[in-house]
């Protein structure tokens, strides 16, 4: 089995500070399956992009890191056997159906507090 | 003792012929894509040696692959190499017993696997595991078609980099990036399952296709075909037509491929200039292989409803059919570009229907259709449409419009072949 980072593209996040149950729910549907079904280890939502601040060189700055019509909306780490295994996960994703789309990557390394066995 | 000069022309046609088969033997075994080559490359030296002496081998291909695993398994067993590599994922079959792809059983699995051919087995056909592999579409089509080259057809770096002009490092570097990503991504050596097979598919026939059509027409450089390049996909598509025998698209490309190259010939003069297809003696084309992509096209379009690649076969079969241009069967032709742009809506397949509308609809119709299309952002740049275009206006009478559009057309052509044709026609046009 093979970990891969799964990256979320979207106009922006569902999870804004205000956001209700109903707002989140097809993340949160989507969230619950993966769980269930073993292959999900990590999973992170972010808040908006309103929230973001960036540095580059020496520069604070208002907003995400790259200008862009999307932005990473959230990240989760899966395990699978292997790519095809992957993308069929990730094609599940919400973002794919509302315009936006993921990016797969296999993880290198990782680490957790807590967790001391950094995993290949 | 077997003649040199015969040892080496048989190897020379096993290298041709059988260079995909044994690589993608070779490459289950060793479980990496560079020790399989090397271990190929190494086999094919040594049958060059053994041959001479011992003769040549019955099933030629079956000893290469097997002389290429047995090194695989050396090297393999040398431990530090076995630590150093990103293997390749390789899915047990049927062929095999269970094996694990952790690192401390591959050499056991490869062993035992090796061991279970005996040496008049027949090799286990692995070839449509390495193209699915190489046609991954997690990597770029540039790359699938530079992998398949160098994996399926054996053919060497430099040679690859020459016929689509780029420098040697620039493919090297391209080749090795995505032998890379296979590795570290696991894009799995395995044929796709029934759900994702026709995307996959899809995937494989674009790289053959955009294969011939880099030799078909050349598309730059100094003459209109490259001869290896054309020769090279159809291989690719016959030996895809007889590892996957119901699939009517791979039967439809490759006699796609049969039509359009049974008039190589004839598409350019004694001195290399391009002639046009109502101007190519027909007596020249290739009979032999119209017919036998007839025969093709006739069974796949009663298998049921046509794709993409069927039709276009339909299509220039349609074209080729006839003992002269002038009895083309224009209102066929149209009924089938329509049919095509309904599985393929692609804006070039609406262009080429342009040539049989003004035939049926007139020369003034098929225009209007080419301005429209001159809106579309995706044909900008695309050299046929002012082509095309200057056709219809020089038809209707309009020469100097007709010569301008040549003159945006040859701005946009950078065959030297297709070069000069258009710039007879402005000379032409200008009379």
């Amino acid at each position: 089995m093979a970990q891969y980072a799964i990256l979320i593209y979207a106009h922006d996040s569902a999870h804004a500070l205000d956001a209700t149950a109903q707002d989140t729910e097809p993340c949160d549907e989507h969230s619950d399956d993966l769980a269930a079904s073993g292959a999900m280890l990590a999973a992170y939502a972010l808040t908006p992009r309103d929230m973001a601040t960036s540095i580059r060189g020496d520069t604070v700055t208002d907003g995400p890191f790259i200008d862009a019509k999307e932005v990473v909306a959230g990240f989760y780490v899966i395990e699978a056997p292997d790519l095809d295994a992957a993308l069929a996960i990730a094609r599940t994703n919400p973002a794919v159906r509302d315009g936006g789309g993921v990016e797969v990557r296999p993880v290198h390394s990782s680490f957790l507090k807590g967790q001391e066995q950094a995993t290949p | 003792m077997t003649d040199t000069a015969a040892v080496e022309a048989v190897i020379a046609d096993a290298h041709r012929r059988e260079w995909g088969r044994v690589l993608a033997a070779t490459a289950r075994t060793a479980r990496d894509l560079d020790l399989a080559e090397e271990c190929v490359q190494e086999a094919y030296a040594a049958a060059l040696r053994a041959w001479g002496s011992t003769g040549i081998p019955a099933n030629p291909a079956a000893w290469l692959t097997t002389a290429a695993r047995r090194r695989a398994i050396d090297a393999i067993r040398r431990e530090a190499a076995l630590r150093s590599r990103l293997p390749l994922l390789v899915e047990p079959g049927q062929d095999l017993t269970e094996t694990s792809t952790d690192e401390a059983s591959t050499e056991e699995a490869a062993v035992h696997e090796l061991a279970a051919v005996a040496p008049s087995d027949a090799i286990p056909d692995e070839r449509l595991r390495l193209i699915f592999t190489c046609c991954h579409p997690a990597l770029a089509q540039d790359a699938q078609v530079a992998l398949t080259l160098r994996l399926l057809c054996g053919i060497p770096t430099a040679d690859i980099a020459r016929s689509f002009l780029v420098p040697e490092p620039t493919m090297a570097a391209r080749i090795t990036r995505a032998k890379k990503k296979i590795a570290v991504a696991r894009i799995p050596y395995r044929v796709p399952g029934p759900a994702e097979l026709p995307g996959r598919l899809r995937a494989v026939l674009a790289v053959i296709h955009l294969l011939f059509t880099a030799g078909h027409t050349a598309p730059s450089g100094a003459s209109l075909i490259r001869a290896d390049l054309v020769d090279r996909a159809l291989h690719l598509a016959r030996m895809l037509d007889e590892l996957m025998p119901g699939e009517t698209e791979v039967r439809g490309l490759l006699a796609l491929l049969l039509v359009t190259d049974a008039r190589r010939a004839t598409r350019t003069d004694a001195a290399g200039r391009l002639v046009r297809l109502e101007d190519q003696d027909r007596s020249a084309w290739d009979r032999a292989a119209l017919a036998e992509a007839d025969a093709m096209i006739v069974g796949c379009l009663r298998a049921g409803p046509p794709g993409r690649y069927v039709l276009q076969a339909a299509i220039a079969s349609l074209y080729a059919e006839p003992p002269s241009y002038d009895q083309t069967d224009w209102p066929q032709l149209l009924v089938l570009y329509d049919r095509l742009l309904e599985v393929w809506p692609s804006p070039v397949v609406a262009l080429n229907r342009a040539v049989p509308l003004a035939v049926v609809a007139g020369a003034a119709a098929a225009l209007a259709e080419v301005e429209r299309l001159e809106r579309d952002k995706r044909l900008s740049g695309y050299h046929y449409l002012p082509a095309i275009k200057a056709d219809l206006l020089s038809r209707l009478g309009r020469a100097r419009e007709a010569a301008a559009a040549y003159r945006q057309a040859l701005a946009l052509a950078a065959n030297d072949a297709e070069r000069a044709f258009l710039e007879e026609q402005i000379r032409g046009g200008a009379l």
